[in-house]
């Protein structure tokens, strides 16, 4: 399943600060999506608010609407914990939960939310996740050991395993190669061509070279000055943004003269 | 300098700018003799006795060392010198009263130790009875069972109530107080909680039910609530501290699963951190289970065994000994008393010891888990 | 869900996608979120409710005393002359063991952080740790048979000497069970807090104030002069507030150790009391009038050491502000 997600006027605070002003995207399903900008400039803060997890971070709200295929994530009586089982998300450095073993945490979703699940379909579903993933030729005659002991790369793609067997209908990532080797990070570029086939992905990333790889469109961030609010400055097609920019700030930035 | 480079290359003893002007390596070590002598001769002026001999000992090496660097080196050194010295013997000062109570309680409790000690009660000593064992220097008759299985038996009551109220005061003020004014206003009971002296603590349990079921009420349970009140504040910093080095990404990573607060902290944060709650709990029974004070005043004592928490009198292995050592049994030959009260204070000592070891072994056990 | 459904469908849609979103089985999951919250702040109340009650209690079962004419209070003479040398005595006990406890335990602290070196530290702190871990009554016991023994002699060559000081005045106790004896277990039994507190503030110290020192050729006493204590002042002072607190509160020590009797300056006689002790030794066979003394007289021992934890605590709270802000 695969979703379109559509964001009206989306402001985003921290407290009384305004961390993002005012973003309007529109971001299709089965297709890779990728946030680029300078850092401080909100598009990891943006990405977070599309499940809502800044509302981890105390004193954190948005305003505006984000539509998952027409529907307000922040409409009334919503609970984020179910938006979060239907937008899964994969963070910057990898995350496997210490006190599991590899099969333990591709399940992690289904155990720790306490679904009846019988064995012969847990390990149909550790065996479709971590194929997606590409790891599980990797891990399957390890199943029982800890995903702690998977090197970083490998770590990575067992979290993007264990986002996957929740079946969500959007996957965010943030960032999910920068504290990885070129070798891993190359995988999970492969990968994510891949996911893009079954979910909608929005990825953040500081690599502009990844955002050509991968990205059928970019958006482009920008702050103007600290203590000012981030914004969407451009938003099209991959090749545009790099080739084309609409805007200075954009060419400036794609081109190498800041960030 | 050339001159210097030249005589270090001709003549084997060097001497160059860097060491020129240090004491040489023989000087301390002399020193130390000598004072060992002199403390040696002084002492037996005095009357010879090995204490006398080490304190002078002592004193004399801390003053004439300085000075014997002073003279060579000059006054920085010197006094530098002085501080290093100061601080090895307060080490060693600070280490002597531990050696000689584990040293006490070793020798004086262990020949008291036996089948019989552990196995049998107070119930039937009389004072007779000790004067008999005291006049022919028999083993001390009776036993601490009663003393072991209360002890046993309060701690255990004392942990089902500060465990659960710890552990969950622990998870308020990490996971839900996000430093507002009541976690603050908690976290600053819990550091005043830490300041109550434990025969408070004991008033405050025996006045309460002094209130509900008459004044002198005892019973086991009166304890625990007094160790419960100086158990929490130990389990409520101990799981605080264990729940704040939980990574923040693995409760992140479990939200970002649709997994609920309470459900990621009961299945992702505390079994991450669960090691070292165990070991700080662990810890925190160690402390408690030798408290005296609080129990004197609510729990008494009593010769016999008494499971019941609920209903009268309890003897415990401190008023165990405190009772065998102010009022002994036989008041003409305390021995057996004394003797009795040494072998409770191995007892409770090894308990304590054990408890400790535990806590380390969990903490060790478990740790590669935590860290990634 | 492809992209062409009609209007009508997809509005369909909607509801159910609205009502997978909002729906009644999550809702449940919602109350287990406010059970658990509700109960880990229920704990942090219980809490409160606690301490609140330690004072009320004290207070009520204390209450009588007010009532009670002077010349039936223990001494004759009104609940004040009865309380004040306990007050007197307390006092004394704990600032013995602070004079004591205090240049060692700090020395110890300096020994761990900054001269054992990096393997012989970490077994130290294990000892030091082992001091805290015997039980009081265990150093009660050993004050009392061993250490009071021992000093005996110690007290009468002091008192022969210097018994023109009234602290030290004769004749010494022949048994050595005094005041400064129990001052002497108290302070052993307050050292391991002095020290772990005050070694967790000297390793604190900044590495680069260290470095600026000893690059001036500055010695490690110069060194520990000009960057550790000047930065560890403060925490000093609570560390040793602290321990205040912990000695005037403890009462094995002082129970087992002294033999009790009226105020008097000597610390080499036996006399004097302390009121953790007055409680321990007359609470068990107490009643009526002189449980509501007692309870009184534990009620001011609250009072003197929640103040001086107040103190030591608003000492640190202040710290931390500071060391936070650098």
């Amino acid at each position: 399943m695969s979703k379109r997600i559509d964001v009206e006027h989306l402001n985003v605070y921290y407290g009384d600060f305004l961390a993002v002003e005012d973003v309007n995207i529109n971001i299709e399903p089965r297709s890779v999506t990728a946030f680029i900008g300078p850092s401080g400039c909100g598009k990891s803060t943006f990405l977070r608010t599309l499940n809502r997890m800044h509302e981890v971070i105390p004193g954190a709200y948005a305003q505006g609407k984000v539509m998952l295929d027409g529907e307000d994530l922040y409409g009334r009586g919503v609970d984020p914990v179910t938006v979060r089982s239907m937008v899964g998300m994969v963070f910057q450095r990898p995350n496997p939960f210490p006190t599991m073993s590899i099969r333990d945490n591709v399940l992690a979703g289904v155990k720790l939310n306490n679904k009846k699940i019988s064995k012969s379909d847990s390990d149909a579903l550790v065996e479709s996740s971590l194929k997606g993933a590409n790891l599980w030729n990797e891990v399957k005659d390890r199943l029982d050991k800890p995903g702690s002991g998977l090197s970083g790369g490998q770590q990575q793609r067992l979290c993007i395993a264990r986002t996957m067997a929740v079946k969500p209908d959007v996957v965010l990532m943030d960032e999910p190669c920068s504290a990885l080797d070129p070798i891993s990070t190359i995988a999970i570029e492969d990968l994510i061509h891949e996911l893009k086939e079954q979910f909608t992905v929005v990825i953040v990333t500081h690599n502009m070279q990844q955002a050509q790889r991968v990205a059928d469109k970019t958006a482009f961030f920008n702050i103007e000055g600290t203590g000012k609010p981030g914004k969407l400055v451009e938003y099209d097609d991959t090749a545009t943004i790099f080739q084309n920019p609409r805007e200075k700030a954009t060419e400036d930035y794609v081109s190498g003269r800041f960030g | 300098m050339s001159t210097n480079t030249l005589q270090s290359s001709t003549s084997p003893a060097r001497k160059n700018t860097l060491t020129s002007g240090q004491r040489p390596k023989w000087l301390v070590p002399v020193v130390m003799v000598g004072a060992v002598i002199v403390g040696a001769a002084l002492s037996a002026l005095l009357g010879f006795n090995i204490a006398l001999w080490a304190i002078f000992a002592a004193v004399i090496f801390l003053i004439a060392a300085p000075i014997a660097v002073t003279v060579i080196e000059g006054g920085r050194k010197g006094s530098d010198a002085a501080l290093t010295y100061v601080v090895y013997a307060a080490f060693i000062l600070a280490v002597i009263p531990l050696i000689s109570v584990i040293w006490t309680v070793l020798a004086r409790g262990l020949p008291t130790m036996s089948v019989e000690f552990l196995t049998e009660t107070m119930g039937g000593i009389t004072g007779m009875v000790d004067q008999r064992a005291a006049d022919s220097g028999e083993h001390p008759p009776g036993g601490a069972l009663q003393a072991v299985l209360g002890t046993v038996i309060v701690t255990f009551w004392a942990t089902l109530f500060s465990v659960p109220i710890g552990l969950l005061t622990a998870i308020y003020l990490v996971e839900y107080s996000n430093d507002n004014w009541l976690g603050k206003i908690i976290t600053f009971l819990v550091d005043v909680m830490t300041g109550v002296p434990s025969i408070v603590a004991g008033l405050f349990a025996s006045a309460l039910f002094g209130l509900m079921l008459g004044p002198n009420t005892r019973m086991g349970i009166i304890g625990a609530i007094a160790l419960t009140v100086l158990m929490i504040p130990t389990v409520v910093k101990a799981t605080e501290e264990m729940l704040k080095i939980v990574p923040n990404e693995l409760r992140e990573a479990s939200y970002a699963l649709g997994v609920r607060k309470w459900r990621t902290i009961l299945k992702v944060v505390i079994p991450t951190s669960i090691s070292g709650i165990a070991s700080g709990v662990t810890l925190a029974i160690a402390r408690v289970i030798g408290e005296t004070a609080p129990l004197l005043v609510t729990v008494g004592y009593f010769e016999r065994v008494n499971l019941n928490a609920f209903n009268d009198w309890m003897a415990t292995l401190p008023t165990f000994i405190y009772q065998q050592l102010m009022r002994p049994v036989a008041p003409t030959a305390p021995d057996p008393s004394t003797d009795r009260a040494w072998g409770a204070a191995l007892i409770l000592i090894v308990f304590v010891m054990l408890l400790n070891l535990i806590a380390r072994l969990i903490a060790r056990a478990f740790a590669p888990k935590t860290g990634r | 869900m492809s992209t062409n459904l009609s209007d009508t469908e997809r509005g369909q849609d909607d509801k159910q996608q609205t009502s997978s979103l909002a729906s009644a089985a999550s809702a449940g999951g919602r109350a287990g979120d406010k059970i658990f919250s509700g109960l880990s702040l229920g704990a942090g109340i219980v809490i409160f409710v606690m301490l609140a009650a330690v004072a009320a209690f004290l207070t009520w079962q204390a209450a009588p005393v007010v009532g009670i004419p002077a010349s039936s209070v223990t001494g004759g003479n009104g609940f004040f002359s009865y309380v004040y040398p306990l007050v007197l005595g307390t006092l004394m006990a704990a600032v013995i063991a602070l004079l004591i406890a205090t240049p060692i335990g700090i020395l110890v602290a300096l020994y761990i952080s900054h001269y054992a070196p990096a393997k012989v530290a970490k077994p130290v702190g294990y000892v030091i740790d082992l001091l805290a871990a015997i039980p009081s009554v265990v150093y009660g016991a050993w004050g009392m048979t061993v250490l009071s023994p021992a000093l005996a002699p110690f007290y009468n060559w002091l008192s022969e000497t210097f018994g023109f000081i009234p602290l030290f005045a004769g004749p010494a106790s022949a048994t050595g069970r005094t005041m400064m004896t129990a001052g002497v277990v108290l302070a052993i039994m307050i050292l391991p807090i002095i020290t772990s507190l005050c070694r967790e503030i000297f390793i604190q110290t900044p590495q680069l104030h260290e470095e600026a020192s000893l690059a001036l050729g500055a010695t490690r006493l110069e060194m520990i002069r000009q960057a550790v204590l000047p930065f560890a002042r403060t925490g000093i002072i609570s560390a040793i507030m602290l321990a205040l607190g912990r000695a005037l509160g403890e009462t094995m020590a002082v129970a087992l150790v002294l033999s009790t009797g009226g105020l008097q300056w000597s610390l080499l006689t036996s006399g004097n009391n302390t009121i953790a002790a007055e409680i321990a030794l007359n609470y068990p066979e107490a009643f009526g009038n002189r449980l509501a003394e007692l309870i009184a007289a534990g009620l001011m021992l609250f009072i003197i050491t929640l103040i001086v934890n107040l103190i030591a605590r608003t000492i640190i709270a202040r710290y931390q502000e500071f060391s936070g802000a650098n």
